[in-house]
């Protein structure tokens, strides 16, 4: 029976993952809506479910690829994979309309570049309070402050080790769930109350689903003016974090 | 045919890969230099070009879309198969590298909503690393 169960499981363990993964998702969203009201999203708590269970992998078969490192879970490991991860991001630049830029106007185009900069910069600079030397660790950081996937999709292409590109993911996603919980709270003292700066505060959080939970607790009218810059945040930090930002803190380091 | 938008979708991401790596042999690096953000500029150029119309609109359409849909349960089997056990030392660094980064980003939103309404903001965010 075991024995059964176990080959089948091994022998379609990427489908075993879309299906594992899909429940995990089902029940993040079901808490995020019970417990939290939705004010945490339910990627969120996926996401930091999968950090968890990645954790417990670890510690249970002394392996470093979490959860993956289970035989009947091995799918997870193709699932969430450079390749796979790489080939969805992309896909996320799809239907991004050239024209919702100039729509942005100049305020919104330099909030996306300074929300890059601003939090690489921050995330590298606590990197470096840390005692951290190495330019491939520190700039690993500090994408991660600028997302959770610019930080392993930067960590990956400069070779960083894994628990640095973990670290990336941590903080990108503590960014994420404390722009999801502050925003309706700074919203007044950052005057947070009109589409321009919805725009320029999509473009420097970035954090996708951070600036749609947090614009929707604050007031759901400034949602889509922050996911129109928060949607190129992404990619001109997949852009910058491994080239320009990377050659920079090789250079000082 | 969804297979078209699958298509167009993978060759941008290979075109960008293979441009990062050729960058980073260019410039001496040991990196994919910039290779994702260069595929998905290639996929919101076909986007906006009317020659791609073909494969990108209609079914075509949907073989990305469904990729892009993937996103975040991709995001989170990467979360779970990350080497969290060797990371928990540096927890506190990733807590306080998030932290910052929002504090800071929440602190511009004032200055920089003021570009194109009149006052020109005072802080200089061009600044290099640490």
């Amino acid at each position: 029976m075991m024995d059964m169960l176990e080959t089948v499981f091994i022998r379609n363990n990427l489908v075993v993952a879309f299906a594992v993964v899909g429940v995990t998702i089902w029940l993040s969203y079901l808490l995020a809506n019970k417990l939290t009201a939705g004010r945490i999203h339910g990627s969120a708590i996926a996401i930091a479910v999968g950090l968890l269970a990645a954790w417990y992998g670890g510690v249970a078969t002394g392996g470093s690829r979490g959860v993956a490192d289970f035989a009947l879970l091995s799918g997870i490991g193709l699932m969430g994979g450079g390749m796979m991860r790489d080939f969805a991001i992309v896909a996320t630049a799809f239907g991004a309309q050239l024209s919702e830029l100039k729509k942005a106007g100049l305020a919104g185009v330099i909030s996306i570049f300074a929300g890059v900069i601003v939090s690489f910069v921050v995330g590298a600079a606590v990197a470096v309070a840390f005692g951290y030397t190495d330019p491939t660790e520190i700039t690993t950081i500090g994408a991660g402050a600028v997302t959770y996937i610019v930080g392993p999709v930067t960590g990956e292409a400069i070779g960083a080790s894994d628990a640095m590109i973990t670290l990336s993911v941590a903080a990108g996603l503590v960014k994420s769930i404390l722009v999801m919980i502050g925003t309706p709270l700074v919203a007044r003292f950052i005057g947070l109350n009109n589409p321009q700066s919805a725009m320029v505060f999509g473009g420097l959080m970035g954090t996708t689903s951070g600036v749609a939970a947090g614009l929707a607790a604050t007031d759901p009218k400034l949602v889509p003016y922050g996911a129109m810059t928060a949607t190129f945040y992404t990619g001109v930090g997949c852009l910058l974090g491994p080239s320009i930002l990377f050659f920079i803190v090789d250079w000082m380091f | 045919m969804i297979i078209y938008g699958v298509a167009l979708l993978s060759a941008c991401l290979v075109a960008g890969m293979l441009i990062g790596e050729g960058l980073g042999i260019v410039l001496g690096v040991e990196a994919n230099v910039g290779g994702v953000g260069i595929a998905m500029l290639f996929l919101v150029l076909a986007c906006n070009s009317e020659r791609f119309t073909a494969l990108t609109e209609g079914a075509a359409g949907s073989g990305v879309k469904f990729w892009s849909a993937m996103y975040i349960p991709i995001v989170v089997a990467m979360a779970a198969q990350q080497n969290v056990a060797a990371a928990v030392d540096g927890g506190v660094l990733a807590i306080t590298a998030g932290v910052a980064a929002v504090a800071v980003s929440f602190a511009l939103v004032p200055a920089l909503s003021k570009i194109g309404t009149g006052a020109e903001p005072a802080e200089d965010r061009e600044e290099s690393a640490p």
